[in-house]
């Protein structure tokens, strides 16, 4: 089976580079930095010293006993929520931020859904010295509100975004504007494998990381390979880092889990969830072929989730292909599934999940037999910054 | 009316309006209003949700008229309804031409009067599919070139063109702005084509249209200063800012 070609712009009929001519020079000097840095020694032993050091690398693979007990087979929980920062943001960002200082660049800029990426960015801005602006939808700040503070706390400069949807999906567009008037000067730094080459390639080598050390700590563990790897989709770039380390191994399912919402129907402009690769239609979003939430005429529709990083219309042009190509099995866990997820693995495990990183653990809870004897879940993040976000939904008040 | 033809008559004036802005009726009746006051070429902008090239004022009236509701039948629809001797030019997001279909929409094109598209979020190296689309049709699929364009990429752009070169004015998104770069001027120069240059983004007043004519331009774009006026329900000033330029480029004329 042919998956990927590392050196193409595309996979299969998803990706490539459906960009303004002015971002065409900035993407091409960023893939040729990139390339060239990504086999630089000096490079990838800062790289790696910083993700030791720093961010806090390797992460463990935990036996979660009494989850496996009530699922009956052996579930494991990668913790990149004990990543610093709480999620697996920071692989990303850590290294395209080295690419930037590399590149001569003085500020980065990013966006922001849930907050994880922004709050990733503005740390690492501050520690390598590179001015930070974060754009994010007015409902996203208004969700993820300890998340600004954070963010601001870093240093960073947070800008509201107020067309569109006022989410991710506009905070994406407002970023892209910005970077293609700034690029001399600027960084654009994405937070998931979506966008226009070089950027699905480059997110997925970085957080493939979490799926090496998963590997061989599995290997570890058990002597064998695990049946399935569970993680949840919003653009991808958790599932992409851990599935790049099985991608090889047929016999090991992947299930890409995605935000099922409050259902599975679509309004004329709002979707009822974020599920593009189970629900999407082939369509261009973001400089990227892929599986988007889109009207008859195009119009791309706005995505919804409880999880604020799974709330978005477009899905990264990989995933879209190893779906297509039959390798990764996508799934669905709705926002009652993912509370139920939160609140179970909280009581569980003494482990609060994100809400996003919730999907998948709800998605086992209520499929137990899609993950084999042995699976993995990608922890992508820890709960914190969804308490308030559950409070409301309980009805307690949360903000 | 086809591109070519009307380019024998140099310099031309290029006026962009949202369709469906503020209401799908009003479009036909301001497109008409430009060519009356002396636009050559209508462009006309199909609004899309995620305009990724476009500014803050453009980006509005997008979000307008897809709430009044516009939509691409309702666009072919007015499209095919304007009853002016000037070329009219398709200008949108290529997700709204896949989703149509290519051939479909390139033959909508043709059937309603646009005798020409841009689409500012395809580069050469994604159009291969929709330039086959147009050349069945019959319709010109125009290539845009940026001030960062490197000089040796730029005989793909336009070998991959027709009808004509669009030379983005300045870096960034669509908007008004106060000065024409130096660097305009350059990149008028540094394009060597035997198609015609038409120079856009950020061209909004008489002085600035004929500044890029002076430059060697063969048409200057004005969008947003029109979009702006527009949205004011300034009509009269929009034919007022359309009359200025077109005789500004006229004295502009002797390169
Ligand atoms: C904890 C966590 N998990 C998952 C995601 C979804 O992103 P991706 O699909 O790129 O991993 C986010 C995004 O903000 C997140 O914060």
């Amino acid at each position: 089976m042919k998956i990927t070609d590392a050196s193409m712009k595309r996979f299969g009929r998803f990706g490539g580079q459906f960009v303004p001519e002015t971002l065409m020079q900035p993407l091409k000097e960023l893939a040729e930095a990139y390339g060239r840095l990504k086999v630089d020694p000096q490079f990838r032993g800062e790289l790696s010293a910083l993700l030791s050091n720093y961010a806090g690398r390797p992460t463990p693979l935990y036996l979660a006993k009494s989850l496996s007990r009530e699922l009956s087979r052996k579930v494991y929980l990668k913790r990149e929520d004990l990543l610093h920062g709480g999620a697996h943001k920071l692989n990303n960002v850590l290294g395209q931020a080295l690419v930037a200082k590399a590149m001569g660049k003085t500020r980065l800029i990013a966006e922001t859904g849930a907050g994880q990426h922004g709050v990733a960015s503005a740390m690492v801005g501050a520690n390598l010295g590179l001015d930070t602006e974060v754009y994010m939808g007015e409902v996203d700040i208004e969700r993820q509100k300890m998340n600004v503070y954070r963010m601001e706390l870093l240093g960073a400069r947070v800008i509201p975004v107020r067309s569109g949807s006022r989410t991710l999906k506009d905070a994406i567009n407002e970023a892209m504007r910005d970077w293609a008037g700034s690029y001399e000067t600027t960084h654009y730094l994405m937070g998931t494998v979506a966008g226009p080459h070089p950027y699905p390639l480059m997110v997925r080598e970085l957080q493939s990381v979490i799926g090496t050390e998963a590997r061989e700590q599995i290997l570890n563990a058990e002597g064998r390979l695990p049946d399935a790897v569970a993680a949840c989709v919003g653009g991808g770039s958790n599932a992409m880092g851990i599935f790049s380390g099985f991608l090889r191994d047929e016999a090991t399912k992947l299930i890409a889990v995605e935000a099922g919402g409050r259902g599975t129907s679509s309004g004329e402009k709002i979707a009822d969830h974020g599920a593009c690769l189970n629900l999407g239609e082939d369509g261009v979003l973001h400089g990227a072929m892929t599986r988007i939430l889109q009207d008859p005429y195009g119009q791309i529709l706005e995505s919804y989730s409880l999880a604020a990083g799974l709330d978005y219309p477009g899905v990264g042009p990989e995933l879209a292909h190893l779906v297509e190509v039959g390798r990764v099995t996508p799934a669905i866990a709705d926002d009652g599934a993912a509370l139920e997820g939160f609140s179970r693995l909280s009581v569980l495990e003494g482990i609060i999940p994100a809400l996003e990183s919730a999907h998948a653990v709800g998605f086992a809870l209520k499929n137990p037999e899609a993950l084999g004897e042995i699976a993995i879940i990608n922890l992508s993040g820890r709960g914190d910054k969804d308490l308030a976000t559950v409070m409301d939904h309980e009805g307690r008040g949360g903000r | 009316m086809r591109l070519a033809e009307a380019f024998e008559r140099r310099p031309l004036l290029i006026a962009y309006i949202c369709a469906g802005d503020p209401r799908p009726r009003a479009t036909v009746e301001i497109a008409e209003l430009l060519a009356r006051a002396g636009a050559d070429v209508v462009e006309l902008g199909l609004p899309h949700s995620d305009p990724i090239a476009d500014g803050p004022v453009i980006q509005a009236a997008a979000q307008r008229a897809i709430e009044a509701g516009m939509n691409t039948d309702v666009y072919f629809e007015a499209a095919s309804k304007i009853r002016a001797n000037v070329p009219l030019v398709f200008m949108g997001y290529y997700n709204m031409i896949f989703r149509r279909g290519l051939d479909r929409f390139a033959k909508d094109c043709a059937d309603s009067g646009i005798t020409g598209l841009i689409v500012p979020d395809l580069p050469p190296e994604e159009a291969g599919p929709l330039r086959a689309a147009c050349r069945k049709a019959g319709v010109d699929l125009i290539s845009l070139i940026a001030p960062n364009t490197p000089i040796e990429r730029i005989p793909l752009i336009a070998e991959n063109s027709s009808g004509f070169l669009y030379l983005v004015a300045r870096s960034g998104v669509t908007g008004a702005r106060a000065d024409l770069q130096e660097s305009t001027k350059a990149l008028i120069e540094r394009v060597k084509t035997p198609l015609p240059k038409a120079v856009g983004f950020g061209i909004s007043t008489p002085e600035q249209a004929a500044e890029v004519i002076r430059a060697g331009a063969d048409a200057a774009i004005v969008g947003s200063a029109c979009v702006d006026l527009i949205s004011r329900g300034d009509l009269a000033g929009l034919e007022e800012l359309i009359r200025g330029m077109k005789a500004a480029i006229g004295e502009a004329r002797p390169i």
